[in-house]
């Protein structure tokens, strides 16, 4: 557990996705969701042997395919063409899920649109009335690593809070996140409720605790 | 008993109007674009379809859904930008969605394969999709009971099949198939390659005791295979290789 840290200026997403990809253990093998998290692969360094699973049947896929690398049998499971790295495996549905399920992946990225101070998720539904539900992967993935990290912006466009006592929206699983990354904090939740602060990117403690007046925050160390 | 024919029509001609039938696929990978044509010209009406999707532009699962062939559709995630055959069917109340997460999905059809007759899932406890579900707690984590989903039919595209019946696939194009293999009375495989010669026994991914119906059929599969197996005959990576990590690349800009 490293020391508690502060910032005068948020992180942006590069940056963000930089101090994830520091925190993933050499050899780990990590499912990066759709959109953002896979930016975290942009920092993962090759010496650190990190394996990347796609549940759409695959571990150790590569970068993005262009030109002739281009393959319709080839695709993550944001359904764009993918490479194959040396070593990689295909599996299909039912042992990708079984991988996830039984405990072997070591972390899984997700985005979100609230994270419950205990760590329930809301990143599936935004509950609005007539929409058309659609869920994926979203529910086993959010259950399914050692850890599920979270990269999301503290707030919404709009300035509300994400981080709730409770979430609003509906769940995709519950006390599932032990970690949120931001770009105004890092912060890691446990079944107490109690929110942990790592880091501060241009908020001050105060400013934090203003913002969610519901949910109790202790520094790191403290 | 296991059958070779010669026509995507042919293939599909047992499925009668009320069947359930597994549909192979992530997307395009893996679909068996052919069969579903032909499920399509055959006339099979009130059907329940399971996929991982509902559809996907204009083509295949989506013209069954268009036409109004599908009565039901069990899935994982029906709405994407290009779906809009399914959003018009389900907003005028013309078609029943079961939503099941995706490993659910694809756990209740292995368990149905299986001879299981339920299991209890960690995915989507205290969600609404669990709601009105058992839940039990073993050893301090909380589950819900999921029943298996058995098909009439499964319609899988795989990539080559041996005289036994015996199947490999093609990279992420497995996906579900190995699973719906085994889960439906019936199932139906289009492939690119129909070999002459057996499969090596270590190297089959689906054996033919699953598989009862095979049509070659020719795909785009086929092609980057040849164009694959081309450049190792000449001594040079696959295509599909990357030479560089992700991180390696971004270093690089």
């Amino acid at each position: 557990m490293s020391e508690f840290r502060s910032t005068d200026a948020p992180l942006t997403q590069d940056e963000l996705a930089q101090v994830i990809a520091e925190d993933i253990q050499p050899g780990s093998f990590v499912n990066l969701g759709i959109g953002q998290p896979t930016t975290v692969s942009n920092y993962l360094s090759p010496e650190k042997k990190v394996t990347l699973h796609t549940e759409n049947g695959m571990l150790g896929f590569g970068p993005q395919a262009t030109g002739d690398q281009i393959d319709g049998d080839l695709i993550n499971a944001g359904k764009i063409p993918v490479t194959e790295l040396p070593g990689a495996s295909y599996f299909h549905h039912a042992d990708s899920f079984a991988m996830m399920r039984g405990g072997h992946l070591d972390v899984c990225v997700l985005g979100a649109y609230q994270v419950s101070a205990q760590g329930d998720l809301a990143n599936w539904s935004t509950g609005k009335p007539g929409a058309i539900p659609a869920v994926g992967g979203a529910m086993d993935l959010a259950i399914g690593a050692k850890d599920t990290y979270v990269m999301m912006d503290l707030f919404t466009k709009k300035g509300d809070v994400k981080l709730l006592p409770e979430c609003t929206f509906p769940l995709t699983g519950v006390g599932c996140v032990s970690r949120i990354y931001s770009d105004r904090a890092v912060l890691l939740l446990d079944s107490s409720g109690i929110v942990k602060v790592r880091e501060l990117h241009g908020i001050t403690l105060e400013e934090l605790r203003e913002a969610h007046p519901e949910v109790t925050f202790e520094t790191v160390g403290a | 008993m296991l059958e070779f024919v010669d026509s995507a029509a042919q293939a599909v001609s047992r499925i009668t109007d009320g069947a359930t039938v597994l549909i192979g696929g992530f997307g395009n990978a893996g679909q068996p674009m052919e069969l579903i044509d032909a499920l399509m010209d055959s006339g099979a009406t009130g059907l329940t379809v399971v996929n991982n999707n509902a559809g996907q532009a204009d083509a295949g699962l989506a013209l069954l859904i268009k036409e109004r062939r599908v009565a039901k559709i069990i899935c994982s995630f029906p709405r994407q930008s290009d779906s809009w055959h399914f959003d018009e069917a389900y907003r005028a109340g013309e078609i029943e969605l079961e939503l099941v997460p995706q490993g659910n999905l694809a756990e209740r059809m292995r368990a149905a394969g299986a001879g299981i007759g339920g299991f209890f899932s960690p995915t989507g406890y205290g969600t609404q999709l669990a709601e009105g579900k058992e839940v039990r707690e073993i050893d301090g984590r909380h589950y819900v009971l999921e029943s298996p989903i058995r098909g009439d039919f499964a319609l899988i595209k795989a990539y080559a099949a041996d005289p036994a019946g015996n199947l490999v696939y093609r990279k992420t194009a497995r996906n579900f198939g190995p699973v719906m293999a085994t889960a439906a009375a019936h199932t139906i495989v289009q492939v690119d390659e129909v070999l002459e010669e057996s499969l090596n026994p270590e190297h089959v991914v689906t054996p033919g005791i699953y598989v009862d119906t095979v049509v070659g059929i020719p795909t785009e599969s086929g092609v980057k295979e040849r164009e694959e197996r081309a450049a190792l005959a000449a001594g040079q990576p696959k295509p599909c290789l990357a030479t560089k990590t992700a991180a390696e690349l971004a270093a690089e800009k």
